[in-house]
């Protein structure tokens, strides 16, 4: 097997530009990869290797004719199948598409393609991103590549397993309450959730539009910072979409120091319900901070006790109309039932059949939350909370310039572990959702692995709107610092997915 | 189903009083749709108008069009109504074939334009303000037909086809508030509010304006109450009253209808009922509760609409002529007697006259025209006259083939029942069918002679005085010159004769 897998994105960019490295060589390379472990990782649910090579073959032909070609050609690429893709089908994790190949490409697709990426397939996730852990996939969860007994987060558990994996260099994930920063903590990856709007949701299958968000994954800050600059813009098909260039996430990335930078601590959010390995690294990795030149100071967020349960009615109500188009008229799943099938019926079979049980809790939940007499107990309420949150942000960055927690409770657990308590599995996203409900952007990295399990412990930044290159300028520093004291990277940490397969035959 | 019973109009109207609400869709004549950049253009094949948008794909988004909020906004100030700085649009929630995403994306408690009012005259002269409580952006549905089954409807249909075409396609709805004090004239209320409504679209140019197509689209509905009681009546709506004509008779029948049911003690049910072009009646449609739960919540996908103080000015100084300062104006220009306006007005006529105007008809001889042979054909088929297939162009041709003398009122009159059969244009059908006045004097002086064979003392007669008795010369020759012959010149060339 090539070594070209394991290296990361930035060198390999570099590789093919020089003419080191051929797109195709670097594809193939990776495909063989899959072919090897995504049966055990469950990483992708399709595999695109004749478009990937074909896109490769043409980059190679054109650099080799001395085209100047876009920054990331002839890099491959991973995309969470709740993207639309014209040459893949795209399910969402769901039944209910199983099969269904989009008529367009999402904005952030059209972006990778005219980047000339290859795409090499579409990773696993939670049923239309609803979970923590890919295990709501209807097409069975994905699995972490630093313990295959062990979930890789969710709900886009495909593209951080894929890129831990070396299953892909690099990855696009979406964040709707922590589907980017949660698996990335899990694997020990990086993830980002943009600013809301930063990058078009046209083509993403939604969750809930308000939160949702599509941002990088990949294995060092770097490279996330290469993708966001590649995918981020206006779209005219997305009203919601910032005007506005944020500027350079490539540029904050190399910056080297962070001297005078005041770090807020959230004080809501560490304590109680954090595992003990968790605080440990994230308590070492302030320090570090602090060493570097970093001004600590805590911070108060007393609304983000209610981010939860205001996160579970604004998610719901948005995600039960939005859900409310897969009704088998039009695309997708038809169940006819027997009988008399009445329109009314074949949508009820239809919905019945192709939805997993959280997509229908949620729906249940959404349609109750926006009923008339309970719109504002509920979806009213929930809103207030919204604007509370915005506000205690707002307090926060009066004092700080990044915020900063560990980006998840606890390191990733079994798979199964959690499947009779979905309260239980609600409360992985409590550091990562009020993010979300507010808009703002976040990312999360990985800080080394915890004393009690050996597993990946990811600490999160957050900035205020628009700021997303803080974020890159603070986590590209904290990862220097720590490979330094390292002398590796986290990857490094990682057991050999080839010793773990043996293992298991 | 049995045949409601119905109250005597005017006892109905000595019982209760009559309170009605309008509801009016406006379809508008963008180039493209509400949230998507289809062509919005009617009668295209099925399915060829539509993309991930508007057919509601996954993953796809809403993008607002800005010429449809131009629209509402000159709409709303022409109804003299506020504008909202801020608006967003919100989804109403409800699953249905036709609508693709389940959900219509509309305005609920922020709409565009609210608060105005607008004053409409009735055809007793009687001028009644209506106060406008809303007007709002939404898509429309796409368009179902249902194939098989007895009714046509969705139930018992074997299977139904859906048109995306329509879905998406701008609509603006104009919602009344409460319209009292209209008594007997609540129906004809009803119809000129919509005339007025249709006017004020097509001088703004933002809507084709065509019932029949569906650019304009009322629902009525109608509650009556005892007099001076305070609480108002259970209302019915009345949906697919497609014609200026059908409004004024479903609120009519509702209102015997209803008052026949309250008189017994019965009570009336809030529902939709449909009205029924062919009988004249409306049946019982879906129950309706105040409760009935859209879950309307914000459009997420969607930022709130913002128009500019300056875009809004922009618009209010171009907005046209007001319909009452239009009717003023051309009451002038045509010179019509007030009387003779009014029942321009009543018929709905402006717009035709103005046109058949433009086209080079005088002002009378189109009134003429209109109120007289053309209303009547209309009447005999049961139609609007807009619905006639007869342009204000047709009508300014023939004006002016008998304005020269080439057609008499009678060949006039039948060239107009050819022109509605589809023949052509006046002058066409002229030729086609070699209708023209005979008023070549040879032909009919031959045609005199051989009346005059078979009734020799006329001309005696005409002598004496007694001109009574041309009249059998004339009608023999217009007899046998099959009504092509002008009468006038029959006459002066059979008193030539007698004095000669």
């Amino acid at each position: 097997m090539s070594n070209l897998v394991f290296k990361p994105a930035h060198e390999l960019v570099q590789l093919l530009k020089s003419g080191e490295v051929t797109s195709v060589e670097l594809t193939q390379a990776f495909l063989d990869r899959i072919a090897q472990f995504n049966g055990e990782v469950n990483a992708y649910l399709h595999v695109s290797a004749e478009s990937a090579l074909a896109t490769a073959a043409d980059v190679d032909r054109r650099r080799a004719a001395g085209e100047a070609l876009p920054d990331l050609a002839g890099l491959p690429i991973a995309v969470k199948d709740n993207l639309t893709t014209t040459d893949a089908p795209t399910t969402s994790g769901s039944k209910i598409l199983e099969g269904w190949v989009p008529q367009y490409d999402a904005t952030v697709v059209a972006k990778l393609r005219a980047q000339l990426m290859p795409i090499l397939g579409k990773t696993n996730l939670d049923e239309f991103a609803m979970g923590s852990s890919t295990e709501y996939s209807a097409f069975g969860p994905s699995h972490n590549p630093w313990d295959l007994d062990r979930i890789p987060g969710g709900s886009g558990g495909g593209s951080s397993s894929a890129v831990a994996a070396f299953l892909a260099p690099i990855a696009i994930g979406s964040d709707t309450g922590g589907s980017i920063r949660y698996p990335a903590s899990v694997t020990g990856t990086v993830g980002i959730k943009p600013t809301y709007g930063a990058v078009s949701r046209y083509g993403l299958i939604a969750l809930a539009s308000s939160l949702d968000q599509i941002g990088p994954v990949s294995r060092n800050v770097l490279d996330s910072a290469l993708l966001q600059d590649a995918i981020a813009g206006y779209d005219k098909h997305d009203s919601t979409s910032l005007p506005n260039s944020l500027g350079s996430m490539t540029e904050a990335a190399s910056r080297k120091d962070v001297k005078g930078l005041r770090i807020g601590v959230i004080k809501q959010l560490q304590g109680e319900g954090f595992q003990d390995g968790v605080l440990n690294r994230f308590n070492e990795a302030l320090e570090d901070l602090k060493a570097a030149g970093a001004q600590i100071v805590e911070v108060d967020c007393p609304s983000f006790e209610y981010a939860i349960a205001a996160y579970y009615l604004i998610l719901p109500a948005e995600a039960s109309s939005n859900l409310a188009k897969f009704d088998s008229v039009r695309f997708g799943l038809r169940v006819t039932p027997e009988g008399n099938p009445t329109i009314e019926r074949v949508m009820a079979a239809t919905r019945e059949a192709g939805f997993g049980p959280e997509v229908k809790r949620r729906i249940i939940l959404g349609t109750y939350a926006l009923s008339s007499g309970y719109y504002d107990a509920y979806y009213g309420s929930a809103q207030k909370v919204r604007t509370l949150i915005q506000r205690d942000f707002a307090a926060a960055f009066a004092k700080a310039d990044v915020l900063v927690s560990p980006t998840a409770p606890t390191t990733a657990f079994k798979i199964g572990e959690k499947n009779e308590d979905p309260l239980a599995m609600y409360l992985n996203d409590v550091a990562t959702i009020p993010a979300n409900l507010a808009g703002i952007p976040g990312i999360s990295l990985p800080i080394g692995t915890a004393d009690e399990d050996n597993l990946p412990v990811g600490i999160q930044f957050l900035a205020p709107a628009m700021e997303d290159s803080r974020l890159y300028h603070v986590g590209a520093v904290l990862e220097s610092i720590l490979e330094a004291k390292w002398g590796k990277t986290m990857m490094d940490f990682a057991p050999k997915l080839e010793n773990l397969v043996k293992g298991a035959n | 189903m049995a045949k409601a019973e119905l109250m005597d109009y005017a006892k109905a109207l000595e019982q209760f009083e009559v309170v009605i609400g309008l509801e009016v869709h406006v379809e508008l004549n963008t180039n493209t749709k509400m949230f998507c950049g289809c062509a919005n253009v009617f009668g295209n094949e099925p399915n060829t108008n539509v993309c991930p948008i508007c057919i509601g794909l996954p993953g796809s988004l809403p993008a607002v069009n800005k010429r449809a909020v131009e629209s509402a906004i000159s709409i709303g100030l022409a109804l003299g109504c506020s504008i909202a700085p801020t608006g967003r649009f919100a989804r109403k929630n409800y699953f249905y074939p036709d609508l693709a995403k389940n959900f219509q994306t509309s305005q609920y408690d922020e709409p565009i334009a609210f608060e105005g009012g607008i004053d409409i005259e009735v055809p007793s002269g009687n001028v009644y303000t209506v106060d406008i409580e809303r007007a709002h952006m939404e898509e429309d549905a796409g368009k179902l037909t249902h194939v098989g089954g007895a009714t046509g409807r969705i139930q018992g249909a074997e299977y139904s086809l859906v048109d995306y075409n329509r879905a998406g396609v701008p609509l603006i709805e104009i919602v009344t508030k409460p319209v009292y004090g209209a008594g007997a004239e609540a129906p004809e209320l009803a119809a000129a509010y919509v005339r007025t409504i249709r006017e004020i679209v097509k001088g703004l140019n933002v809507s084709d304006a065509k019932m029949e197509r569906g650019n304009v689209r009322c629902d009525a509905n109608v509650s009556l109450r005892l007099h001076g009681a305070e609480k108002l009546g259970t209302r019915t709506e009345t949906k697919n009253v497609n014609s200026l004509r059908s409004i004024e008779r479903a609120v009519r029948y509702e209102i015997q209808r209803q008052a026949a049911i309250l008189a017994k003690g019965g009570t009336i049910v809030q529902e939709t009922r449909h009205w029924h072009e062919d009988k004249g009646t409306t049946s019982a449609g879906r129950p309706k509760s105040d409760a009935d739960d859209y879950r309307y919540f914000p459009e997420p996908d969607l930022v709130p609409v913002q128009p500019s103080l300056e875009l809004i000015e922009k618009l209010r100084a171009a907005l046209p002529e007001k319909p009452a300062d239009r009717r003023k104006r051309l009451q002038a220009q045509w010179a019509f007697a007030d009387l003779e306006f009014r029942d321009v007005v009543n018929a709905g006529l402006l717009d035709q006259i103005e046109e058949a105007v433009a086209a080079g008809a005088s002002a009378q001889a189109a009134r003429k025209w209109y109120t007289g042979e053309i209303a009547r054909l209309a009447n005999a088929e049961d139609k609007d006259i807009s619905e006639l297939p007869l342009t204000p162009a047709h009508v300014a041709e023939l004006a002016a083939l008998v304005e020269a003398g080439k057609l008499n009122d009678r060949l006039a009159r039948e060239v107009l029942t050819y022109v509605l059969a589809g023949e052509g244009s006046p002058a066409q059908i002229v030729v086609a069918r070699g209708l023209e006045v005979v008023n070549d004097d040879g032909a009919l002086i031959a045609a005199i002679d051989a009346a005059l064979a078979s009734q020799p003392d006329v001309l005696d007669a005409i002598r004496e005085g007694r001109m009574q008795a041309a009249g059998a010369v004339i009608g023999a020759v217009m007899k046998a010159m099959k009504g092509s012959a002008d009468a006038a010149r029959v006459r002066e060339l059979l008193i030539e004769k007698a004095n000669a």
